[in-house]
């Protein structure tokens, strides 16, 4: 009998001491996973591929384009694929795209908006650049870096192609070709 | 009686693993090598001879990690790879400090270009973002772990040992202390004065039985324990560090007269700048005598980085970049280490530019007379240029092309950036009743006729530069718990440091009054105590085993 209570007592106790250590690990390693995901997160863009592209309004300057002085919302162009093209007139790699952007445009109109935000503080330079290259989708201007903060953009070009649902399907930073562009736009466009 | 456990001569159970019996301090044979006992005079008093169990189970896989981690020489070994990883990490430049001075900063390129194949390598284990990689973050994260199972492993059994702890020791434990003596026969009167001037000295007395163990200062052992506790917050605070909702960072650069979203606020702050101000030290100042050649050697010594902001927050944030309606927080100045606060954040004056020019005024004259009186003037703002000026004397300018930052490249005119620290204009002059337009391109030193033919020109008389203030956004809730973490690891050090945990025991053995002592730290001051309890009875001094040991070496050598 007394034997038998002893056995019991240690079977206790090792279970004891079993859940005890196990809850300890479990706290522990739960701590140093939270810490690798933050780490991973930290170097990854706060918008993903699949993710649903977050909305903005900005204010059109294009000459060109009848809508000059009107907002422009990213929610009202659903069920059409949008380009969102991150630019600035200083920059050259935009600027030797535009041309290609300007070309397709006219194909693709009805199934893809393009939405040039630009980034330069000045509307002049950008109108002077538009009548330039007589681009006639709309371009939106950035006035405080609202946008460009919004989807983390570092590097310009920077180029995000959303589908007609919203959501985000590529992230391209740096320069398109007229080949990967129409890649691209074939990707977007609505079945 | 379980199989794994050890029964005493004083008929104490105790535990496997156990080296010097919890009860009567006797040795327990076949677990000596555990501490190193075999063959030596002194016993080692390492957590009182309690079982750490770590060093006995080896059962399922969670204690299999357990004792990984527990043991002591494992968290050592992490440590040194720890060290030598961030060694390497120092070898050549992390990705973030790579030289403004190289040709091309991709790291790609980068370390192959300066540091050849070791460089090339080296990018390619991915040692350019050595201390955020994963597995060195992982490598901190086991030496926390190592402390915290460590500290648990060896923390709980102490605590049953020194509570356990009998008055009534094993000769065999006293004898091998290292303050030992064998009084002979000693009148109960003697002992009891000892026993009196111990209490006197502040120990704490056991009688049981006549048996004595006088003891003093035992939190000290938990110095240690509470050393790690407070190491392991501060461990932890450096964690909830890297979510952005305790801890964030960033840099916001803001003209003066501009209107900015703040960073890393999720567009919910803006900041404006009003004004910014840098005051240097001036030589001439009375005040300033002392300093004046320190000064005039100098140059220039600042006094004051200032900012003047007003921080509005949207007031309806429907939609990101929507006209939103601003709501006014705050109005206030940034000075150098007088941050400004609001909504948890605080912003620093971390640091300015005055390489931007704000307006630039250009007078209109004849080309022929060009030291002559100015015909008419316009004044452009450098930030948003209007498309057309007409001056007062009836001339119209046109802004037909802007740079901001002029510069020539490949035969053409461009502007490298958006800020206007190189402003340039071509402009467009129609004269009063006329309708013969003339191009001009105007710049800092800069003034070419486009034709040739101009019949006027454009001249800047004027200008206006701006600063442009660099500050530092911060949000930062985990200060407190370092402060916390470190007040109670300095807490546990004083603790261990300063007060030390002294043992004296008195038995009455058959061998005589056995007098026997243990601390922790300071042997000298625990002798003193011995010695002033002793004083005037025929308890006999006790000796200094380690010294007498020592000596006996040092004569064995020569």
């Amino acid at each position: 009998m007394r034997v038998d209570e002893a056995k019991h007592k240690k079977r206790n106790k090792k279970k004891k001491r079993y859940i005890f250590r196990f809850s300890i690990l479990v706290v522990l390693v739960g701590a140093i996973t939270y810490a690798l995901i933050q780490n991973y997160n930290k170097d990854k863009d706060i918008h993903e591929e699949g993710d649903q592209a977050p909305n903005f309004e900005l204010t059109q300057v294009s000459e060109n384009h009848d809508d000059a002085g009107e907002p422009l919302r990213l929610s009202d162009l659903e069920g059409k694929g949008v380009m969102l093209n991150f630019w600035a007139t200083y920059c050259e790699p935009c600027e030797r795209e535009m041309p290609y952007m300007e070309d397709l445009y006219p194909e693709y109109e009805d199934d893809i908006e393009i939405v040039a935000v630009s980034l330069d503080t000045s509307e002049l330079v950008i109108n002077r650049f538009i009548n330039k290259y007589d681009l006639t989708f709309p371009v939106v201007h950035d006035t405080n870096s609202e946008v460009m903060d919004l989807y983390n953009i570092s590097p310009l070009p920077s180029t995000i192609f959303i589908d007609a649902d919203g959501k985000i399907v590529d992230k391209v930073n740096g320069e398109l070709s007229l080949d990967t562009l129409e890649e691209h736009f074939k990707e977007i466009q609505p079945k | 009686m379980g199989v794994n456990h050890v029964k005493c001569e004083c008929g104490h159970i105790n535990p496997e693993g156990t080296v010097l019996c919890e009860a009567c301090g006797k040795p327990i044979e076949k677990n000596q090598h555990i501490d190193g006992n075999e063959g030596k005079k002194l016993l080692n008093m390492r957590y009182d001879g309690a079982s750490r169990r770590s060093q006995t189970y080896n059962q399922s896989i969670v204690d299999k990690i357990w004792n990984f981690f527990s043991s002591v020489r494992n968290g050592v070994i992490l440590i040194v790879i720890a060290l030598l990883a961030s060694g390497i990490g120092t070898i050549f430049p992390q990705e973030m400090y790579i030289p403004e001075e190289a040709a091309d900063r991709n790291p790609a390129v980068f370390y192959e270009d300066w540091y050849g194949i070791f460089g090339k390598i080296y990018y390619q284990l991915g040692l350019h973002n050595l201390y955020s990689s994963w597995w060195y973050m992982l490598l901190i994260a086991l030496i926390g772990v190592s402390l915290v199972i460590c500290s648990i492993d060896r923390f709980v059994p102490l605590r049953r040992a020194l509570k356990m702890q009998k008055p009534k020791r094993h000769y065999t434990f006293l004898s091998r202390q290292r303050l030992f003596s064998n009084s002979g026969d000693v009148s109960e009167e003697d002992k009891k004065k000892v026993v009196e001037r111990l209490k006197k000295k502040r120990y704490k007395i056991t009688d049981e039985n006549g048996y004595i163990l006088a003891e003093k200062n035992r939190f000290s052992r938990w110095g240690p324990y509470v050393n790690h506790i407070g190491l392991i917050i501060v461990l932890l605070a450096a964690l909830v560090r890297m979510s952005p909702i305790m801890f964030l960072d960033d840099y916001v650069w803001v003209r003066e007269g501009e209107e900015k979203v703040i960073p890393s606020t999720d567009g919910e702050y803006f900041i404006e700048n009003k004004k910014f101000t840098l005051e240097t030290y001036d030589a001439e100042d009375e005040e300033n005598e002392k300093f004046k050649d320190a000064i005039e050697e100098q140059g220039m010594i600042e006094k004051n980085y200032q900012t003047d902001a007003v921080i509005y927050k949207a007031k309806d944030k429907e939609v990101v970049g929507e006209e939103e309606e601003l709501e006014k927080v705050k109005e206030g100045s940034l000075q150098m280490n007088k941050p400004m606060k609001f909504g948890g954040y605080t912003l620093y004056q971390s640091g300015y530019q005055e390489n931007e020019f704000s307006d630039m005024t250009f007078g209109i004259y004849e080309t022929d007379d060009e030291d002559g009186d100015s015909l008419g003037e316009v004044t452009i703002d450098t930030l948003e240029p209007d498309t057309t000026y007409e001056t007062d004397s009836g001339f119209e300018v046109e802004v037909v092309q802007y740079y901001p930052e002029y510069e020539m490249k490949d035969g053409e005119p461009r502007s490298v950036s958006k800020f206007p620290r190189n402003p340039a204009f071509v402009l467009e002059v129609t004269p009063p009743d006329s309708d013969e337009e003339e191009l001009s391109f105007v710049g800092i030193g800069k003034n070419i006729d486009a034709t040739g033919e101009n019949d006027y020109k454009m001249k800047i008389k004027d200008y206006n530069q701006r600063f442009v203030s660099g500050i530092t956004v911060r949000k930062d809730y985990t200060i407190p718990f370092f402060i916390i973490g470190a007040a109670i690891f300095l807490i546990g050090v004083m603790q261990g440091m300063y007060w030390y945990h002294r043992r004296i025991w008195i038995n009455p053995d058959k061998k005589g009054m056995l007098l026997a002592a243990h601390t922790n730290k300071n042997w000298f001051g625990i002798k003193k105590d011995i010695e002033y309890a002793i004083e005037g009875t025929s308890f006999e001094m006790v000796t200094d085993q380690e010294e007498e040991k020592e000596m006996e070496d040092d004569n064995r050598e020569v």
